[in-house]
């Protein structure tokens, strides 16, 4: 995949003719200002579900534009290559042919396999052609607690590996302490160690404490270049929530207003029906607009989505409710 | 379109609400609708079409009732009144838990009926409204369970007349039937004539619950009905709607006893500083000023942002405002739909329209039809009538502010005062401003609250009573006869003054003045009369204020605002020292009481040191009370003084009567200008020394003298003045004159039991403040 633009030799984001986001100095009194009212935030989102809805035709349009969104994931100890070559298969054929030929759809792929660095080359190995990118989550995933070189070298190292997208942790320490300019500082150096390849900043929304402490650890992370925001590792207790979404989809408007930059967001863990997909993608298009709803700038990092998804798209064709079985499984 | 481009677009589509069910529920009644009297439906008579708002077409015919009807509606009101009284309130209870129940499980058909007939969007409908008019009648079920017990001495009104607006036809009508069944009244409800459909479908509910014939009388028609209602043989009113319209009832009610409560319009401020979670504050607005279109008498329509941050509100606000889908309020996908009628829209479309100040903004274009785009109009001042007169449409205004104290001025400079929204991350600055803020509801990081719980009602133009909760109950009730009168047992009837001719007795003159703003003032007309004793013989002389010295008393006792802001305590102590010093005088006004009236005045001056020490007591214990609200965050019930107080004394007892008509107010923080009894004035002036005595500040109590029958209109119709009690007659005239501003009034033949005088001095604000972090 070509990751340089020859004629302007910006890099670019795979798949997609963006720029990249290049960061800026660090703005402490922006973070300063910046507020989350929870109440209000969580008003919002319960209401949101209630306002937007899309039926017949319009909901398998964006049943299948959340397929492409998904960052289809494993992320177990017990990950095997056998294992994430089903994966990757699946990605390349997330829906079963015979269901997109009648939805009138073809080449529909997910918008990434995202796995452990043991398993990049594998992945990247059956994704060969496909055009999917392989994610690699980093720096010590899932508490990000490692040494920080070996944290840097990780990242190196599912980069040399192949890895396009690496999913960072970052440490909620820093933000815990109000230090922000360790996480500004923490952040830049994942981001250069990325190189080429665009970096998704893990806040651990779960563990930052607050809605507050959430938008401000996102400012954070998109002046110190982060490429993508994304909520969770999907393996603190809590994980992706609409409040929480709307908070940093809120940071990324705020930021993309002061620099025109385009931050990409992921939703990671906890979404898993077709009926949630639609919400977030609701929410995406409400907040920040329709070009947020592209996978250069949208993923869900999920797992059992895509087969709530393949049952509705069955029941959209057939009428009747589907059943699990019926579909290949990831 | 089909999937491969709905999936480059993703566009929302259609997404519509079955309507099958309200169509054939239409169609089952063969799209004409009779009135529902005494547990039966009348034939459907001469009528007009209720109207689909969205699409014009007509949905049925509903019938204009006539003063027979009306007539007809009462009287079974009134028959089924003491049955339903005399059912135990658990037996009460179990008829509201019925209806709960039965909105709540044909909720859906409310819904669409009401979205058809109103236009609102499905979602308000179905999310709110519905939902809210459940909970309405589960919480007064309670109340209903729970009256004996914790109401002891309270006793239904009777029969009630209400009359209900289009913009919430279910839960307005919710907010009447609900507290009146409770606290064992009876009604007569008359639907608006835009939006008689869910009234209709609830009165089909009572019948099928079995709830007893006559309970429930659902009448429809338009204003003539409504005026048929305020004239019949109701003992309340309670009306929800427009200012204008609540002024004409006052003045057709005024001096006929009919208890009313009024909630009208607003101008609701919201108040946005700058370190408010802005895009929240924004999302607020949503559900402000473009909930229901707009046509919501609490909406925040009144933008005031803090300077610093205005530009980057404007613009962030105009972006969200370009994401509002207007359309199809059966569409699940809409945020606006369609205002209630062309009338309306003409009516908002015109204001509009007639506005040359400020930058107007319109988000896209509404559809063809009854529709009216979000429409925020920046730049203006104070002085734009857009600023100041209520829009009811989905247009918002603003202007910015500089300082908390410069928002708390123009928040409250308005003559409406029903809802105020207030933005800020900073809990010192919330819990300050809300108290300032001249609204009988508060919402801070939040808008449009509503709960069956927390009291709902205006001060100022926006009416008096409040809706839900306990304090909405009272409205429903009033003092159970006790078997031994409460004293004073004396009747209104005008009491004369002695005549006489003979010459004053002192040796030294003593004039006794008008006391105003803590000092002794001549009246303005110069004119004084003479007053005798029982035997003829002339006793002193007081002075005769005219309408010049009540602007004057009134302008003292604006000055004295600090009163209002000290605590319990301090009032108490003064109310106390009042008391002492009058003890010590007791032999004094004693004779005095007894030179006047021919009777001694030992145990009225008694009775007048234990009313302060009443006053006293309750000083600082009329708690408010924080709302059991289905929030995570608090409902604050504070009370509040109503401010400026006239009254008007009885005749009788003129020193008891004095002490009783303003004790009750100075303890709660009022301020008050008072006239002494007419035929015995002396009491009162002697007061006044004692009051110099004991600490009051200067303007707090201000005393007339004068004829009660010339000064009454004049206290009545001050726009200035909050609050009139009349204890002397008059009631008719205090009543129409005190439209004006829609002050609050009470006319009685004596003081009432001082407990009662304390709700009639303070107002129930409500503030919500929903909380949470982490």
């Amino acid at each position: 995949m070509t990751l340089t633009d020859t004629k302007t030799s910006v890099t670019r984001l795979p798949q997609v003719h963006l720029p990249r986001n290049p960061g800026m100095a660090l703005d402490l009194d922006w973070i300063a200002r910046a507020q989350a009212n929870q109440s209000a935030i969580e008003r919002r989102a319960a209401t949101l579900p209630g306002r937007r809805s899309v039926k017949k035709t319009h909901q398998a349009a964006w049943l299948l534009k959340a397929v492409t969104c998904i960052d289809l994931t494993t992320l177990s100890g017990d990950d095997t290559v056998g294992r994430v070559r089903r994966l990757c298969d699946k990605a390349r054929q997330p829906v079963r042919a015979d269901l997109l030929d009648q939805l009138g759809m073809e080449g529909l792929t997910t918008g990434a396999v995202c796995v452990y660095h043991d398993m990049v080359e594998a992945a990247v190995g059956y994704l060969e052609g496909s055009g999917i990118p392989v994610a690699a989550v980093s720096t010590g995933f899932p508490a990000g607690l490692s040494p920080l070189h070996l944290r840097i070298a990780e990242i190196e190292e599912s980069v040399k590996a192949g890895a396009k997208e690496i999913d960072i942790v970052i440490s909620r320490r820093h933000v815990l302490t109000q230090n922000w300019q360790a996480l500004y500082d923490e952040m830049k150096a994942f981001r250069e160690a990325c190189s080429d390849a665009h970096v998704k900043a893990i806040l651990a929304t779960g563990e930052l404490g607050s809605l507050r402490n959430v938008a401000r650890a996102s400012l954070v992370c998109m002046m110190a270049g982060a490429d993508f925001i994304k909520t969770s590792t999907g393996k603190e207790s809590v994980n992706a929530t609409l409040p929480v979404s709307l908070v940093m989809i809120r940071a990324i408007r705020d930021y993309f207003d002061a620099t025109g930059t385009h931050v990409g967001y992921k939703p990671a863990g906890g979404i898993s029906k077709a009926k949630d997909a639609i919400t977030y993608l609701a929410l995406m298009k409400d907040e920040l607009g329709h070009r947020w709803l592209q996978p250069d700038l949208f993923r869900f990092g999920a797992s059992s989505l895509l087969n709530d998804i393949e049952r509705q798209l069955e029941h959209h064709l057939t009428g009747a409710y589907s059943a699990s079985y019926r579909h290949p499984m990831g | 379109m089909n999937v491969k481009e709905v999936f480059d677009t993703m566009d929302y589509g259609p997404a519509p609400e079955d309507a099958s069910e309200a169509q054939a529920w239409l169609d089952g009644h063969k799209r004409k609708f009779g009135l529902f009297i005494d547990g039966s439906w009348t034939k459907a008579g001469k009528g007009f079409d209720s109207k689909n708002p969205a699409t014009g077409d007509a949905l049925a015919k509903v019938s204009q009732a006539t003063q027979k009807d009306v007539d007809a509606a009462v009287k079974a009101a009134r028959k089924a009144q003491g049955p339903w009284a005399k059912l135990s309130g658990h037996q009460r209870a179990k008829h509201l838990y019925a209806l709960a129940r039965g909105l709540q499980k044909h909720s859906r058909l409310f819904a669409v009926l009401e979205t058809m007939d109103n236009g609102k969007p499905i979602r308000e409908s179905r999310d709110i409204d519905i939902p809210l008019a459940q909970r309405h009648f589960y919480y007064h079920a309670g109340l209903a369970q729970l009256m004996e017990d914790e109401l002891p001495g309270r006793a239904p009104t009777g029969v009630c007349g209400q009359i209900v607006p289009w913009n919430f036809p279910l839960l307005m009508l919710a907010w009447k039937i609900a507290p009146a069944l409770a606290m064992g009244n009876t009604v007569v409800l008359k639907p608006a004539e835009y939006t008689s459909l869910t009234a209709l479908l609830f009165a089909e509910l009572c019948d099928r619950v079995g709830l007893p014939k006559g309970v429930v009388n659902i009448v429809t028609g338009d204003g003539a009905v409504g005026e048929m209602i305020v004239n019949s043989d109701v003992d309340k009113l309670a009306f929800t709607g427009s200012t204008a319209v609540g002024r004409r009832i006052r003045e057709m009610t005024a001096g006929s006893g009919k208890a009313l409560t009024l909630e009208l319009g607003g101008k609701s401020p919201y108040i946005v500083f700058d370190d408010a979670d802005i895009d929240s504050a924004i999302e607020g607005l949503v559900d402000a000023i473009w909930f229901n279109q707009g046509q919501v008498c609490c909406a925040g329509s009144r933008l005031l942002v803090q300077e610093g941050i205005s530009e980057a509100f404007y613009r962030k606000l105009k972006t969200r405002m370009d994401g509002l889908r207007i359309g199809d309020p059966l569409d699940k996908c809409i945020d606006v739909g369609a205002v209630v009628d062309p009338v309306q829209l003409k009516t908002i479309s015109d204001m509009v329209d007639a506005n040359s100040d400020g930058d107007t903004y319109q988000a896209g274009s509404a559809p063809d039809g009854c529709f009216y785009p979000p429409t925020l109009i920046t730049g203006l001042s104070t002085s734009s009538k857009l600023m100041q007169e209520e829009i009811f449409g989905p247009v918002l205004v603003s202007t910015t502010f500089r300082t908390p104290a410069e928002a708390v001025a123009l928040a409250n400079d308005t003559r409406y005062g029903l809802a105020a929204t207030v933005w800020t991350e900073n809990i010192n600055l919330a819990l300050d401003i809300a108290p300032k803020l001249v609204s009988g509801i508060v919402w801070v990081n939040a808008t449009n609250l509503f709960d069956a719980a927390a009291g709902f009602g205006g001060v100022r133009e926006s009416g008096f009573g409040r809706e839900g909760g306990w304090e909405g109950c009272l409205a429903y009730t009033k003092p159970k006869q006790s078997p031994k009168p409460a004293k004073p047992a004396k009747p209104a009837k005008p009491i004369s003054a002695f005549e006489g001719k003979g010459a004053l007795q002192d040796s030294l003159d003593r004039t006794a003045k008008l006391y105003i703003g803590g000092k002794q003032a001549r009246p303005d007309g110069a004119y004084s009369r003479v007053v005798y004793g029982p035997k003829g013989s002339a006793i002193g002389e007081v002075g005769l204020a005219n309408r010049k010295d009540i602007r004057n008393a009134v302008e003292a006792a604006h000055g004295a605002k600090s009163w209002s802001k000290t605590t319990g305590h301090l009032r108490a102590q003064i109310l106390y020292y009042i008391a002492e010093n009058l003890s010590a005088r007791r032999n004094e006004f004693s004779a005095r009481l007894k030179d006047m009236t021919g009777k001694s005045g030992n145990s009225e001056v008694d009775q007048s040191i234990e009313a302060l020490f009443t006053a006293a007591a309750w000083a600082d214990k009329l708690d408010g009370a924080a709302k059991g609200v289905p929030i995570r965050g608090i409902a604050l019930a504070m009370r509040e003084p109503v401010g400026v107080i006239a009254t008007l004394c009885p005749d009788a007892n003129p020193l008891l009567g004095l002490v009783q008509s303003i004790a009750p107010a100075l303890a709660m923080g009022n301020r008050v200008v008072t006239v002494a009894s007419g035929p015995f004035p002396l009491a009162a002036t002697d007061f006044y020394q004692v009051l110099e005595t004991s600490d009051v500040p200067s303007g707090v109590v201000n005393i007339l003298t004068g004829d009660h029958g010339e000064l009454a209109p004049h206290l009545a119709a001050h726009m200035d003045v909050d609050a009139v009690w009349a204890f002397s007659g008059h009631a008719k005239t205090i009543e129409a004159k005190s439209t004006g501003n829609l002050k609050r009034t009470l006319v009685a033949p004596a003081p009432l039991s001082a407990r009662e005088m304390l709700e009639h001095a303070t107002e129930i604000k409500t503030i919500w403040v929903p909380y949470g972090e982490g």
